[in-house]
């Protein structure tokens, strides 16, 4: 699924979770967190949850006064790219300056297309399962436990894959961190 | 029974339930923050104490006492109950229950979950004090159950993270700016790392859990990433959990850190608790790095076996990082990988789907191994899933478990590519997702969007792709944007397999772009921009220029480009081209392009029959939309060109309104446009030369025009001032040349410049789709010719080729080098050449043409160039500048007022002055310089002497010794008797030449010979205060 990063954020844009799954310097984080954040809470209810930023597609979706939102790889962009240089024959060149291989990314670059709308459901299964754990979960539930917050997390996406869809698979190693 | 005198009850039953419970703990955590210091009076703590009291002065001490509270109130009651029951003089001490409501900090040393297990509590404590003997047996039972029920004391439970970090994270929120949030952060940090220091045990996970919020909020951890180590190596889970959990988020990609870890992961990857397997797992699928993923695939390849399925999932999802940063490990993996694609579990099969996805991406072997073993599973897995009943572990609103649907259907996408066979297996389950799977719901749509992908991306079968197309159509017409926004990016695809049935779409697509909404329109231009073709591109563009008049501001810039090339690229004639440009620019002519107006004035200079119906159409879109820039430039340009066709209307079409400008109009174009205060230095400069040519067209107009002119002479620009002295100059005294000098441009070849735009296309690969290209800096191919450097000055690094450099500057002013005007001073004469040069500010510093992006007469690198060319091809004739200014006359006059001109004292010829190279109490040598016309190297030199004595001097003789690089010959003298007392003088000619000319000076040693009285005198000295340069 390529997910790039999750971020939760309150109405004024104050980050309350934010996990990468590659690595940003601080300085990058901030950058694109502040980017992102602000793009997307000037969007109004009816406009799409998709919004395109840098190299990311952003899926953002609302509940109270959280944001959740989750960057995908925009292959998309990657492929148009590489289209477009393709038909010139050009060698195609990455902010580094190194030299892409053509072969590494075209011809099953298809595959890793980013479905928005699983993404969007995917958001909804987090919500959900941080609902049945804390009770109708607010700001203050992830912000006094982050650390739950993300041993939830940790069990639903691993390496920017989803690992697990089942509220009750997540939640059982928590609640047994609990008891214990 | 409550009675309370008063109370602030706020309800949110009625609230949105999400909004409101997340509004009342908001609340809650202000009133708490406010009511912190109650009033002193009665407190339950007080009452409790009373009651306590009163019980035991009645002579019925408490067997045990339980109090249980969930309020703040309630804190002062658990703490005066301990109080009281530790000092009371009771014999025996009652047991005492603390017990708060909720895990929470408090005073009480137990605590419930929530009210329901109060009752719960309740109950069992009433049966077991309830005396009926029926209920004896179980009394023992709910005893223990009663004990279990509590829990133990927060305090010591590692994960409610200790007062602290609630203390902290209470005080960051309470900050009010960002530098008193910094204060507390750095306050924090400083104990942490102070803690870290110490080799503090106990709070060990507490710090890293306040680092990890720290961490989130964007300030440095570093310092923390040794103390999850620690923790990883410690043998209790919840060390281990914490140390991992802050291992992943706090690693910056030090590999020191790695190395160190890789260890502690090994050992606990075979661990025999699964729970720290899980989580050895986990870390390593996050972070691992090449060398980490060889030393640890084994233990990796083991756990996809493993007999809990959460571990085989995790380990499906570590191998893809495994198999991502070291290719060659991917064959070991592909029978167990194959291998999960059998079960049953649905998160194994969600992460052996995955696997499977991106083992087909790093090996071909897999791939064609998948293709061949696995399509057949695949299938039936996918049509259960599809046809299993209610399964409410992963029911998602009707649809079971939507996520594993579209893995499923992503990688058969991956393994029906491109192999009809494979493709033709799942032909029928594609078919039966596409029309079964509810389209009401999100899940149901990401699955059908899903299958739309998969279907345009394996092998044809129409029958397949008529539906995709379809399910696409009701996409778009869907009111739900997120379901338009995919439809859109479905339909880019489909374009290239499909582009008819995309066509019939076109409509709905075009109301997309005027979409309120910033992403949809930007999809839907991108897939507009596909959608031109030469049948459809006069009512497409028609629509969006249309638009551009009333989009918003942000989205003008691209909505430009689009219009731009897609204008360029399918223009049927040049007449439309001109129209649509010109629409374009009096909308949105601040978002447009250099080179996209760069070609349309090469496009109208192409079409000679359209000259007076553009300029008339620039003139007026210029009235009404002056302050668009690049419109501005281009009206500006035009009119310099064309300015009498403005006024003459000549070539006047039939679809034009007839219309009058005067030539005093049309200069009211250029000089408001001059004088407007945002136009920048390109647009003024553009305009200054519009005005020179106007001088010439515009007779009735010239000496207005020389006011503008004169007044800029003035700016403190100095490129403007600079133009505007030489072109006054060139007004009030070159009436004769005048008109030749602002000829029109020679007509500016296309092709030149349109391959100059291709070449240019590495540069603009940053912007695909086809967004007009930024003209390039040096790939200026050496065949361009320089006529097109004209629009584009700026930043050739390559000189112009030395034959056309000549043409070059003719071509700047639209010199005309008839041989009536100045045949022979353009290639003979170094002043004239000069005097052209100056005139097209090669004085111009190089610094400020080459920032600035686009300019007519700066070219600093093209001009220098040309300089050079011209500068070699005077050289070999330059004996003509001493012995002939006059010959270059009509050029140099041009230089009149330029008496700081660095050109001019080597126009005028070199002179230099007399010196005193010899002085002693007898005798006065002076020496006067001219040079050779024709080799600089070579001076000539007279020598004068003067005899300061009342003597005569005979048998006078000079001698001179030069170094080697000079070469000396002496003349013979014109006398050899020098009459005394300064009534006569010696003179005698000598010839140097230098061959270090220009870097070495002249010196020489003099010796002087002569007989006074008889009696020989000899005289010595060196000179060495010859003028440079010689």
């Amino acid at each position: 699924m390529g997910i790039r990063f999750v971020l939760m954020v309150n109405k004024q844009g104050q980050t309350r979770l934010a996990q990468y799954y590659e690595y940003l310097n601080l300085e990058e984080r901030r950058a694109l967190e502040g980017e992102i954040v602000r793009k997307c809470l000037a969007r109004n209810e009816q406009q799409c949850s998709f919004v395109e930023h840098r190299n990311y597609k952003v899926v953002y979706r609302r509940y109270a006064s959280l944001f959740f939102l989750v960057g995908v790889d925009n292959e998309e962009k990657l492929s148009a790219l590489h289209q477009l240089c393709n038909n010139l024959d050009l060698p195609i060149y990455n902010k580094s300056g190194e030299g892409f291989n053509h072969q590494l990314i075209h011809p099953k670059v298809e595959a890793g297309l980013p479905n928005e709308l699983a993404i969007l459901e995917f958001i909804h299964l987090l919500v959900e399962t941080m609902d049945r754990h804390f009770g109708n979960v607010c700001e203050l539930d992830i912000m006094f436990h982050l650390e739950k917050a993300h041993f939830m997390l940790e069990e639903m996406v691993m390496n920017g894959c989803i690992v697990e869809t089942s509220k009750s698979n997540i939640l059982a190693p928590i609640q047994l961190m609990d008891k214990a | 029974m409550e009675i309370k005198d008063s109370a602030l009850v706020w309800h949110h039953h009625d609230a949105d339930p999400d909004f409101g419970s997340c509004q009342s703990k908001e609340l809650l955590s202000h009133l708490e923050n406010v009511l912190a210091n109650e009033p002193a009076g009665v407190t339950k703590g007080l009452v409790a104490e009373k009651v306590l009291s009163m019980m035991v002065n009645n002579g019925k001490a408490p067997d045990f006492v339980m109090c249980i509270g969930d309020d703040r109130s309630d804190e002062d009651m658990f703490e005066s109950i301990l109080s009281t029951v530790s000092s009371s003089s009771l014999s025996a001490l009652p047991e005492i229950f603390a017990c708060t409501v909720g895990q929470k900090p408090s005073k009480a040393k137990y605590y419930l979950d929530d009210t329901a297990d109060v009752v719960r509590l309740l109950r069992g404590l009433a049966n077991a004090s309830n005396p009926k003997p029926r209920q004896t047996a179980h009394f023992q039972l709910d005893l223990v159950e009663l004990s279990r029920s509590f829990k133990t004391d927060p305090i010591m439970n590692p994960f409610s993270s200790g007062t602290r970090l609630r203390d902290m994270i209470r005080a960051i929120r309470a900050c009010k700016t960002a530098a008193e949030e910094r204060a507390v952060v750095r306050k924090e940090c400083a104990s942490i790392r102070a803690a870290i220091s110490e080799n503090d045990q106990d709070y060990r996970h507490r710090n890293l859990a306040k680092l990890m919020f720290i961490h989130m909020l964007g300030y440095p951890t570093h310092f923390g990433q040794m103390e999850c180590l620690k923790l990883i190596a410690s043998p209790g889970f919840p060390e281990k959990r914490i140390g991992y959990l802050g291992l992943m988020l706090l690693l910056d990609e030090r590999q020191e850190v790695l190395m160190l870890v890789t260890n502690s992961i090994k050992q606990d990857l075979n661990h025999t608790n699964q729970y720290i397997v899980g989580l050895a797992l986990c870390a390593l699928g996050n972070i691992c790095s090449a060398e980490m993923a060889r030393d640890l695939a084994p233990e990796v390849e083991r756990l996809l076996q493993f007999r809990d399925p959460n571990i085989r999932k995790k380990a499906a999802l570590c191998t893809i990082r495994i198999i991502k940063k070291v290719p060659d490990l991917a064959e070991n993996f592909i029978n167990p990988a194959a291998a999960l694609l059998k079960e049953k579990h649905h998160g194994v099969l969600l992460t052996g789907v995955q696997l499977c996805t991106d083992m087909s991406k790093v090996s071909n072997e897999a791939l064609e191994y998948f293709k061949k073993k696995s399509i057949d599973g695949l299938v039936k897995v996918l049509k259960d899933l599809a046809n299993s009943s209610y399964t409410p572990e992963y029911d998602v609103s009707g649809i079971t478990d939507p996520f594993l649907h579209i893995r499923l259907l992503k990688l058969l996408r991956v393994l029906g590519q491109g192999d009809a066979d494979a493709s033709d297996t799942m032909n029928d389950i594609l078919a039966q997702v596409a029309t079964k799977t509810e389209s009401n719901k999100n899940a149901g749509n990401a699955i059908l969007y899903e299958c739309v992908a998969t279907i345009m991306s394996i092998e044809d079968n129409g029958g397949l792709r008529v539906l995709a197309i379809n399910i696409l159509g009701r996409f778009l017409s869907s009111r739900d944007n997120n379901i338009r926004y995919v439809a859109l990016n479905m339909l880019m695809k489909a374009i290239s397999l499909d582009s008819q049935a995309v066509q019939r779409h076109r409509v709905t697509i075009l109301e997309c772009v005027k979409d309120s909404d910033a992403s949809i329109r930007k999809r839907a231009l991108e897939l507009v921009y596909l959608l031109v073709n030469e049948n459809n591109v006069k009512s497409l563009t028609k629509e969006l220029v249309d638009y551009l008049e009333v989009s918003d501001e942000e989205f003008k810039g691209d909505l430009t480009a689009k219009i731009c090339s897609i204008v360029e690229k399918f223009s049927p004639e040049k007449i439309w081209y001109i129209d649509q440009m010109l629409k374009v620019l009096s909308e949105a002519g601040n978002y447009v392009k250099d080179d996209v107006w760069h070609a349309l004035i090469v496009v109208i200079t192409n079409a000679p029959n359209l000259h007076g119906y553009t300029v008339r159409s620039l003139y007026k879109a210029v009235q009404t939309s002056g302050e668009q820039e690049t419109l501005v430039r281009v009206a500006v340009w035009c009119i310099g060109e064309y300015g009498e066709l403005l006024v003459s209307n000549t070539g006047v079409l039939d679809v034009e309104d007839p219309m009058t400008v005067t030539e005093a109009d049309a200069v009211d174009v250029v000089e408001t446009a001059i004088g407007r205060h945002s136009s920048d230095l390109t647009t003024r400069a553009m305009c200054l030369i519009a005005l020179l040519k106007l001088s010439s067209r515009f007779p009735s107009c010239s000496k207005r025009i020389n006011d503008i002119v004169r007044h800029l002479k003035g700016s403190l620009v100095l490129e403007l001032q600079q133009r505007a002295i030489e072109f006054n100059s060139i007004i009030e005294k070159h009436e004769k040349i005048r008109s030749a000098l602002v000829e029109r441009m020679p007509v500016l070849d296309e092709a030149t410049f349109s391959g100059r735009k291709a070449g240019s296309m590495p540069a603009a690969v940053s912007t695909p789709q086809g967004a007009p290209p930024k003209i390039p800096n040096g790939v200026a191919k050496p065949t361009s010719a320089p006529l097109v450097d004209l629009l584009d000055l700026s930043s050739d690094d390559i000189p112009a080729p030395g034959s056309s450099g000549g043409d070059f500057l003719q071509d700047l002013l639209g010199v005309d080098v008839s041989p009536a005007s100045s045949q022979g001073t353009n290639h003979t004469q170094k002043s004239g050449t000069d005097a052209l040069l100056d005139l097209l500010s090669i004085g111009t510093p190089p610094a400020q043409s080459s920032s600035s992006t686009l300019d007519m007469l700066s070219p600093s690198q093209d001009n220098k160039s040309s300089v050079d060319v011209l500068g070699t091809l005077a050289s070999p004739s330059l004996s003509a500048q001493s012995s002939s200014p006059v010959g270059s006359s009509s050029m140099m006059d041009l230089l009149d007022g330029f008496g700081t001109s660095p050109s001019l004292p080597e126009t005028n010829g070199p002179t230099y002055p007399a010196i005193v190279a010899f002085e002693s109490s007898s005798l006065k040598v002076t020496f006067n310089f001219s040079k050779e016309p024709g080799s600089p190297q070579t001076t000539l030199i007279e020598a004068q002497f003067l005899n300061k004595s009342p003597n005569i001097y005979s048998n006078f003789v000079f001698q001179a010794a030069v170094p080697k690089f000079l070469q000396l010959h002496l003349e013979p003298a014109s006398s050899n008797t020098l009459p005394a007392s300064s009534n006569g003088s010696i003179t005698q000619k000598l010839r140097v030449s230098n061959s270090q000319h220009g870097k070495k000076s002249l010196v020489m040693r003099v010796r002087i010979n002569y007989k006074v009285n008889d009696k020989d005198v000899l005289e010595e000295g060196q000179i060495s205060n010859f003028p440079r340069g010689l």
